[in-house]
């Protein structure tokens, strides 16, 4: 009898699809337009390398010769081959997006999930010992909050830059942006954590655990922790927005990804070159692009932390 | 002529999963100068009731059958701007909580006039003139002085009187009052029930006073009102209702109040409540792992002092500073002392705030004392600083928190809940084991046999309550520490916890130290009690000898403020 408990795993999922937050979702044009764009985005980026129709890191395939074409809907001499048009150096605008948004989302994911970690750890270790631990960890995030976002990120991108040898640059450049986002990223995590910590541990449960005469560590993870991780869904999915902009941004200020393996922001950066010379459609896909993810990355965020939060009704 | 009549009303609440029928055709009718009770547990439909006759219904609660009658005339399908003309002004309102139904941006003074110049049009002079009269009123001295204090320079009772003067303000001949006395304590309650009474035989205003209380009902109704379930059960002379109720569900909750007056073995009648398996003996405790191996490496002293508490003082900062002359504490703890012997029941009362909970949290080791020593079977507690051992003694002593709702983690399961103390501790060989034993402790504290799988918020107050008792005991302690354990459960629920905690003192042969606010249950369940004021044990005596004759004056002003109930019947007691 005792055991049927245990093969009850896919009970939660039956609880989720029967509970308030599926029908919500299910019942809001909002919710479901922006997350089915992103989830759009997402496979398209994904899947760049099985339905992109040139592979743009392959130099033998790229051709000068079909350099500054524009899309064949827009102008003479387009060739049909390319329906975004090609960049300076004859690469599909269209298969740049694709690789571009995959590099992209794959920076914004990783660092948030690098940031979520250390901030809920750091959040924990804040608000369940408090004290100095608990004020050391949060004057730091003060001090980090008082630079923006893209300063910390731009600080910590020029410094690893100047730590690593030159040749090994471009082969790194990804990882170094990944930390740069992740440790600009942690402290909303952080607080939000240390607040809910804060009010949790003052809950009868967790006194009952400690007259149980569990050590802090277990009552931390075992029952502070998963009853504080709602609101982190809410900060992640906005700030994979925000991840995905900052590393944009850094790419193009020309800190970021380069050229040679371009992400959205390297893009933009590259057609911004000839934007004035009427070589619109260098830069405008690509921004585009970066737009509709984020936005509807954002929107979703938006609706999840409003969905979250009866008060908001 | 009949003040209000409510006919047949039903009053739903549209949702997804259909309608949700709040309260079921009701009827009722208030006289002027009458207070009508109308009483029942949670979840029974009253505050509804009492929002819908003032269109105050939380969206989206709509009336969906029956009509309402105020002095003649259909009030329930009037417009909106006319039902918002009629508040305050024909009807008041008066609320639970008196922190939060006052602006506190705004003196006393602005809010009087402002409502009574919209109702009465008496012009500023005017309307101040009566708003000082009706703070007079209440019963607030210094009127002219107090009407420019804003709200938080009153005290609670205080509050309470301007938010009533707040009523009264727009002469309104009918008043509701949501539990109004059940944010307060004893003391101001009793003061606040003879005003309302007062008031409703000077002015001639008819009051519902909705309330969970039987006390507040005995004292000032004249007619009460029993729901039950959405339903009305009973309605009648307050008298006839307690002292020979005909319904059983109003006879089921009669004898589930606790009585101030006598001792009682157990309560009876609880079980029309709420579906619980009778605790039947399907195991022998004795051979049970719950009766055995109990450890008794560590004895119980020759005179069978389980406990004993010696100065026990705690301080807590209130406000920290790098001076040390400059930091601030308040003693919440001075010098207690007393001991439990074992099988002992040992009861601690007082008001909120008078340190009885953080005495709690010493002996379990949640808080560490400022000074004074705990002893718990014949060693310091805090002298034990090596880990195993200290281990072994929480094991012997388990506490069972007050707030159902807070005290399970409402993530786990409840097999996990209960489990993990068993786990923790390696009572058991095996898993397997241990769940048998936390689906014996579940049948032991009158679960159903699917509990086990669920997650605590599947489960009522009374329900939680009896999980938490369940992981209490998985440690199989010696000693249960009850902090105001049925203080947030309805009266007849609190009557079968009770019971059930009785028994399993008896079954067990536990120690316990049992803390309330509440002075009847005290009597049902304690064989000594301790008496707190501010920190400090006042009185401790057997409780039958406390109650009949209390030494200290706070005590006999506690057991004076104690609601009577004498018209309780006298039959099913032993």
């Amino acid at each position: 009898m005792a055991d049927s408990y245990r093969n009850k795993s896919n009970s939660k999922l039956k609880q989720f699809f029967a509970g308030d937050l599926w029908y919500d979702f299910y019942h809001s044009p909002v919710a479901l337009l922006s997350f089915s764009i992103s989830l759009i985005c997402l496979l398209l980026a994904l899947t760049a390398q099985l339905i992109a129709p040139f592979d743009i890191f392959d130099l033998a395939a790229i051709d000068l010769m079909d350099a500054d074409l524009p899309p064949p809907w827009a102008g003479e001499e387009g060739d049909s081959r390319f329906f975004l048009g090609t960049d300076d150096q004859g690469r599909d605008i269209w298969s740049g997006i694709l690789y571009g948004a995959q590099i992209s989302i794959f920076v914004g994911f990783t660092s948030v999930i690098i940031s979520a970690i250390i901030g809920i750890a750091l959040g924990l270790l804040a608000g369940y010992k408090g004290g100095r631990i608990d004020s050391f960890i949060m004057r730091v995030a003060d001090i980090q909050l008082s630079f923006p976002a893209i300063l910390i990120a731009l600080l910590i991108d020029g410094v690893m830059r100047g730590l690593l040898p030159r040749e090994m640059h471009d082969e790194l450049a990804v990882y170094v942006l990944i930390f740069a986002i992740s440790i600009s990223g942690w402290v909303q995590y952080a607080r939000t954590i240390r607040g809910s910590v804060m009010v949790e541990k003052n809950k009868e449960y967790v006194q009952a655990g400690q007259v149980i005469g569990l050590p802090s560590h277990i009552i931390a993870l075992r029952h502070i922790l998963p009853n504080v991780l709602n609101p982190i869904f809410v900060i992640g999915t906005i700030h994979l927005a925000s991840a995905i902009i900052t590393e944009a941004t850094l790419s193009y200020l020309g800190v970021g990804m380069s050229p040679t393996t371009p992400s959205l922001g390297t893009l933009i950066r590259i057609g911004n070159e000839y934007l004035l010379s009427g070589e619109w459609w260098i830069t405008l896909f690509p921004g585009a692009a970066l737009v509709i993810l984020v936005l509807s990355v954002n929107i979703f965020g938006d609706w999840l932390r409003d969905a979250l939060n009866p008060k908001l009704r | 002529m009949t003040l209000l009549e409510a006919k047949n009303i039903s009053i739903g609440f549209p949702s997804r999963h259909g309608m949700f029928v709040a309260v079921k055709d009701v009827s009722f009718n208030v006289q002027p100068g009458e207070i009508l009770g109308v009483v029942g547990e949670s979840g029974a439909g009253k505050s509804t009731v009492g929002n819908a006759i003032i269109a105050l219904l939380e969206p989206p609660g709509e009336v969906i059958g029956g009509e309402v009658w105020f002095k003649g005339k259909r009030i329930d399908n009037l417009p909106e701007e006319e039902k918002r003309s009629m508040r305050g002004r024909h009807i008041g309102m008066i609320f639970q909580d008196p922190q939060t139904s006052l602006d506190p941006l705004k003196t006393i003074k602005q809010q009087l006039v402002e409502t009574i110049d919209v109702h009465l049009r008496l012009g500023r002079k005017g309307s101040e003139q009566r708003a000082i009269e009706l703070l007079e009123k209440v019963g607030i001295p210094d009127p002219e002085l107090r009407i420019n204090h804003y709200p938080h320079q009153f005290s609670g009772g205080m509050r309470q009187r301007v938010v009533i003067a707040l009523a009264l303000c727009g002469e309104p001949e009918l008043i509701i009052a949501d539990e109004p006395t059940t944010a307060l304590d004893v003391s101001v309650q009793k003061q606040i029930l003879d005003l309302m009474r007062k008031l409703c035989i000077e002015t001639n205003v008819g009051m519902i006073l909705v309330t969970h209380d039987m006390g507040v009902i005995a004292e000032v109704t004249d007619r009460v009102a029993v729901m039950y379930n959405s339903k009305l059960m009973e309605i009648g002379p307050t008298s006839q209702i307690l002292s020979n109720p005909q319904h059983e569900y109003t006879k089921s909750l009669i004898s589930a109040i606790p009585r101030p007056d006598k001792r009682i073995d157990r309560f009876p009648l609880v079980s029309y409540i709420e579906q619980v398996i009778e605790p039947e003996q399907a195991f022998n405790i004795k051979d049970h792992w719950l009766g055995q191996a109990r450890e008794y490496t560590m004895p119980v002293a020759d005179d069978g002092t389980i406990l004993q508490v010696k100065d026990l003082c705690m301080r807590f900062q209130i406000s920290n500073s790098l001076f040390k002359s400059k930091r601030r504490y308040l003693d919440a703890v001075k010098g207690v002392n007393f001991s439990i012997k074992e099988g002992e029941t040992f009861g601690i009362v007082g008001e909120s705030g008078s340190g009885k909970s953080t005495i709690a949290r010493m002996v379990t080791g949640l808080y560490t004392p400022h000074s004074g020593s705990v002893n718990f079977l014949g060693k310091e507690i805090s002298a034990i600083n090596h880990t195993p051992e200290v281990l072994a003694y929480r094991r012997q002593m388990q506490m069972v928190f007050q707030d159902p709702f807070s005290s399970l983690n409402s993530r786990m399961r409840v097999m996990s809940i209960v489990a993990e103390p068993i786990m923790f501790h390696k009572l058991a060989q095996s898993s397997e084991e241990a769940e048998q034993i936390v689906l014996d402790l579940l049948k032991l504290v009158g679960m159903s046999d699917d509990a086990y799988a669920k997650y605590p918020h599947q489960f009522s107050g009374g329900q939680r309550q009896r999980i938490s008792i369940a992981r209490a005991l998985a440690t199989r302690p010696r000693f249960l520490i009850c902090d105001e354990p049925t203080s947030a459960l309805d009266v007849s629920v609190q009557a079968q916890i009770l019971n059930l905690l009785k028994d399993l003192q008896q079954e067990l042969n536990l120690s316990m130290l049992f803390i309330s606010h509440d002075l009847p249950v005290i009597r049902q369940m304690c064989d000594r009690v301790a008496v707190m004021q501010f920190g400090e044990i006042l009185e401790q005596a057997e409780t039958e000898q406390l109650f009949q004759n209390p030494q200290h004056q706070y005590t006999q002003h506690l057991l004076s403020l104690m609601p009577k109930l004498n018209m309780l019947p006298g039959r099913g007691l032993s």
